[in-house]
C-alpha cells in the first residue's frame, strides 16, 4: 500500500519535474516563462503526432515496430515542438522586448489551443467512438520496466519499476544542478539572470543565454508533456487531461527555491500530495476535492515563508521577468 | 595580428533605438494595421484548415457571431455583446492592479469566489427572503468575497513583498476546489447544480442580459474616471512608476497596495454576480472558463484605457465566437479558435516592438568614419 502510494506519487510528479527544471533554467537567465503550461501541451502533442504516424506507417502492428524508433521518434517530435515555442517565446521578449507575463500567457492560450485541436483533428481521423486517442503499443515501449525489477520484491518496485522517463527526469534535474553551479556556462548564466548589464559588461553574450536557455528550458518541459501522455496516461490523449499540471510545475520553482535538485523531491511532495485524497480511509467525493487543493496550500505558505525569512540565497534572479535593453541603463 | 584587430570592430548590420516620440496617431496606425494583417491571416488559416474558400469562411465568421442581425434578430448580438461584456468586466477589474505594477493573475478565482456567494444566497436564502433584499444581499456578499480573495495577496504583498504572480495564481486553484466542493455538495453527487429560480436579475424587454450590459458599461466610465481623474488613480499609477517616489512624495505605498487590489477583487467579484446572477443561474467549476487569463491580455492591449479595452474585448471575443463556427461548421473542434486567439495577441504584443522601437541600419562606410 505505501509502496504503491509513493511509486504513484513519483508517477504523477515526474510532469512537474520536467516541467520546474526547464522553467528553472529559463528564470535563471531572468525570463519568467508563463507559457509553460501551453510549451508542455505541445510537447505532449507533438509526440502523440509523431508515434500517431509511425504505428500508422507500421500498419498498426507491434510485432513491426523498431523499439528504438518507436520512442526516439516521439521524444524527437516532443523536443522539436516545445522548442519552437520556446524560439517564439524568446524571439518576442529578447528581440522584439515584448512584456513576458503576456507573451507567456498568449503562449499558453496558444498552446494548449494547438494541443486541443490536433488532438481532436486525430481522434477524427481514427474515427473513433471514444473522445480519446490510444498509443498503447507506443507507450509499452516507454514504460518498459528494467527486468529484474520484479525479482527484488518492494525495493524492486520502489526504484527499479519506473519508465525511463522517470529516471531521465532525475538525471536532467540533476545535471541542470551541476551545470548551474560547478561550471562556467551556469554561472555565466546566473550572472545574465541576476544582473544582465554587468554580464554584457563582462563579455557574457546576454542575447544568446537567454535565447538558449528558454529554448533549453522549453525542450525540457516538453518531455513532461511527452511522460504524462505515454508513461501516467498509458499513451492515451484525451483533451485537456493534461489539466493545470505546467501551473504546478511553475508553482513548483517556487518550492524547489530555483534549485532543480530541491525540485526532484518537491516534485514527489507535490504528486503524493495530488494523489492523498485517493489513499485516505473514509472520504465523500466532496471532501476529496478539498483535499485536492493541498499542494495549492503548500505551495503558497513555502511562497509565503520564503518572502517572509528573506534569505539571499532564497530568492528569484534579481532581473527575474524585466527585458534587457542594452542602450537603457 | 592587425587583420583579427579590424574583424574585431565589424559593426552589425542594423541595431535598435528606442524611440517615444512617436505620434499617436501613427502607433494606432500601425496597430490598425496589425490587427487587419492578424484578420487575413486568420481567414487564411482557417480556409486552409476548413477547406472553405476566403470569402466564404469570412460570412460564417459574421453569421456566427451577428446571426441573422439584418433580418431583425437580435439574439446573437445580445449574446455578443454579453460575452464581451463579461470578459470586459475582468479586464477593467485587472486594470489598476496592473497600472500598479501589481500582477493580478487571479481574476478566474476571484471572479468565482464572487458567483459562489450568489449562488449560495440563491439556493439558502432564496425562498426566506422578498426579492429586492435577496438582490441587494447578492451583490454586498458577492463584491466581499471577490475583494476577500483579492486582498489575501495583496496584504503579502505589502508587508514581505511576496510574490504576487504565484500567490494569486495558487488562490485560483484554491478557490475553483472550493467551487467542486459546494458543487457536489449541493448537486447531489453529481457536478453540476441545476440553474436556481431564486435571485436571477430580471429581463428588460425579453432581454436576459440587458442588465449585465448596462453594468458593465457604468463600470467602464466609472473606471475611466477613476483613474485618471481621482486622486487615489494618481496614486496608484505614482506607486507603478516607482514605490520609491511614491513614499517621498508621502504616499502610503502599503495603503495603496492593498485598497487598489480591494477595489480589482471586488470588480473580479461582481462579474462572478453578473454570471451567476445574471447569466447562468448555476454555478460550476468552468463557469469562468479562463476568462480570467485572457482578460489579463485585454488589459494590457487596451494600453490601461478602458476605453480601448472596449475595442479589443470585442475583437477577442468575435473571434472567439466567429472562428468557433468556421471550426463548427467544418466539423472540427472548436480550440481553434483558441488558436487564433492566441496568435493575434502575439502579433499585437509582437508590433508593439515597431512602436517603441526603431531599427538604424548600418551607415555607409565613409559616414560611420566621420
Amino acid at each position: 500500500m505505501i509502496i504503491q502510494f509513493i511509486c504513484r506519487a513519483i508517477l504523477l510528479g515526474v510532469p512537474l519535474l520536467y516541467g520546474s527544471t526547464g522553467e528553472i533554467v529559463t528564470e535563471k537567465s531572468g525570463h519568467l516563462n508563463l507559457g509553460i503550461p501551453g510549451i508542455m501541451y505541445v510537447g505532449a502533442i507533438s509526440g502523440v503526432v509523431g508515434s500517431f504516424i509511425y504505428e500508422n506507417s507500421c500498419g498498426n502492428d507491434i510485432a513491426n515496430m523498431n523499439p528504438f524508433l518507436a520512442v526516439i521518434i516521439p521524444l524527437l517530435c516532443a523536443i522539436a515542438g516545445a522548442t519552437l515555442m520556446g524560439l517564439l517565446y524568446s524571439f518576442l521578449t529578447v528581440t522584439l522586448h515584448a512584456n513576458q507575463n503576456v507573451t507567456g500567457l498568449a503562449l499558453t492560450t496558444l498552446g494548449i489551443g494547438l494541443g486541443n485541436f490536433l488532438g481532436a483533428s486525430l481522434i477524427n481521423i481514427t474515427k473513433s467512438e471514444l473522445p480519446s486517442i490510444a498509443l498503447t503499443k507506443t507507450s509499452s515501449f516507454f514504460s518498459a520496466k528494467l527486468p529484474f525489477a520484479d525479482d527484488l520484491g518492494w525495493f524492486g518496485e520502489l526504484f527499479f519499476s519506473h519508465d525511463f522517463l522517470t529516471y531521465l527526469a532525475i538525471v536532467i534535474a540533476l545535471a541542470v544542478s551541476f551545470v548551474l553551479n560547478r561550471t562556467r556556462v551556469g554561472l555565466n548564466l546566473r550572472s545574465v539572470g541576476e544582473n544582465p548589464a554587468t554580464a554584457d559588461a563582462a563579455g557574457i553574450n546576454v542575447i544568446k543565454y537567454r535565447y538558449l536557455a528558454t529554448c533549453i528550458g522549453s525542450a525540457i518541459a516538453g518531455l513532461g508533456g511527452l511522460q504524462y501522455v505515454m508513461a501516467y496516461a498509458s499513451g492515451v490523449w484525451s483533451n485537456n487531461a493534461f489539466g493545470d499540471r505546467g501551473w504546478m510545475a511553475i508553482a513548483l520553482v517556487i518550492f524547489a527555491l530555483w534549485k532543480p535538485s530541491m525540485a526532484i523531491v518537491g516534485s514527489f511532495v507535490f504528486g503524493a500530495l495530488c494523489n492523498a485524497n485517493n489513499y485516505i480511509q473514509g472520504l465523500g467525493t466532496e471532501t476529496q476535492e478539498l483535499f485536492k487543493m493541498l499542494p495549492y496550500v503548500v505551495t503558497i505558505i513555502v511562497l509565503i515563508i520564503t518572502s517572509m525569512r528573506k534569505k539571499r540565497e532564497h530568492q528569484p534572479p534579481a532581473n527575474l521577468g524585466l527585458n534587457y535593453f542594452r542602450e537603457e541603463r | 595580428m592587425a587583420d583579427t584587430a579590424v574583424k574585431t570592430h565589424r559593426e552589425p548590420l542594423f541595431h535598435v533605438v528606442k524611440r517615444d516620440d512617436m505620434p499617436w496617431w501613427k502607433a494606432w496606425a500601425i496597430r490598425a494595421a496589425t490587427i487587419v494583417i492578424a484578420f487575413f491571416i486568420v481567414g487564411l488559416l482557417s480556409a486552409a484548415v476548413t477547406e472553405k474558400s476566403f470569402g466564404e469562411t469570412y460570412s460564417v465568421m459574421f453569421s456566427g457571431v451577428f446571426g441573422r442581425l439584418f433580418e431583425g434578430r437580435t439574439t446573437m448580438l445580445w449574446k455578443y455583446l454579453q460575452e464581451i461584456a463579461i470578459l470586459l468586466c475582468l479586464a477593467l477589474a485587472l486594470t489598476p492592479a496592473f497600472k500598479m505594477k501589481f500582477w493580478n493573475c487571479g481574476a478566474e478565482g476571484q471572479a468565482l469566489m464572487g458567483g459562489l456567494a450568489p449562488i449560495v444566497c440563491m439556493i439558502e436564502l432564496g425562498p426566506k427572503l422578498p426579492y429586492p433584499v435577496l438582490i441587494a444581499v447578492i451583490a454586498i456578499t458577492s463584491i466581499i468575497a471577490g475583494a476577500i480573495w483579492g486582498v489575501i495577496p495583496a496584504i503579502f504583498k505589502a508587508w514581505f513583498n511576496t510574490n504576487e504572480t504565484l500567490f494569486t495564481l495558487m488562490m485560483n486553484y484554491i478557490a475553483t476546489q472550493i467551487i467542486a466542493y459546494y458543487v457536489y455538495l449541493k448537486g447531489g453527487g453529481s457536478n453540476v447544480i441545476n440553474p436556481v429560480e431564486y435571485g436571477n436579475f430580471p429581463a428588460v424587454g425579453n432581454n436576459n442580459y440587458f442588465i449585465n450590459i448596462v453594468v458593465v458599461a457604468v463600470i467602464t466610465v466609472i473606471m475611466y474616471i477613476y483613474l485618471k481623474y481621482s486622486k487615489q488613480g494618481y496614486e496608484i499609477s505614482v506607486v507603478g512608476e516607482s514605490q520609491n517616489t511614491a513614499r517621498y512624495i508621502g504616499i502610503n505605498v502599503k495603503k495603496v497596495i492593498i485598497r487598489t487590489m480591494v477595489i480589482s477583487g471586488a470588480l473580479c467579484g461582481v462579474t462572478g454576480m453578473l454570471l451567476v446572477a445574471g447569466t447562468d443561474h448555476s454555478i460550476n467549476i468552468n463557469s469562468v472558463g479562463g476568462q480570467g487569463f485572457t482578460a489579463i491580455l485585454m488589459s494590457w492591449l487596451g494600453q490601461f484605457n478602458p476605453f480601448i479595452m472596449v475595442i479589443m474585448t470585442a475583437l477577442v471575443v468575435f473571434l472567439r465566437i466567429g472562428v468557433s463556427k468556421v471550426a463548427d461548421t467544418a466539423l472540427l473542434n472548436s480550440s481553434f479558435s483558441e488558436i487564433m486567439v492566441g496568435l493575434v495577441i502575439l502579433l499585437l504584443v509582437g508590433c508593439e516592438f515597431f512602436i517603441n522601437y526603431s531599427i538604424k541600419f548600418k551607415h555607409s562606410k565613409k559616414e560611420a568614419r566621420v
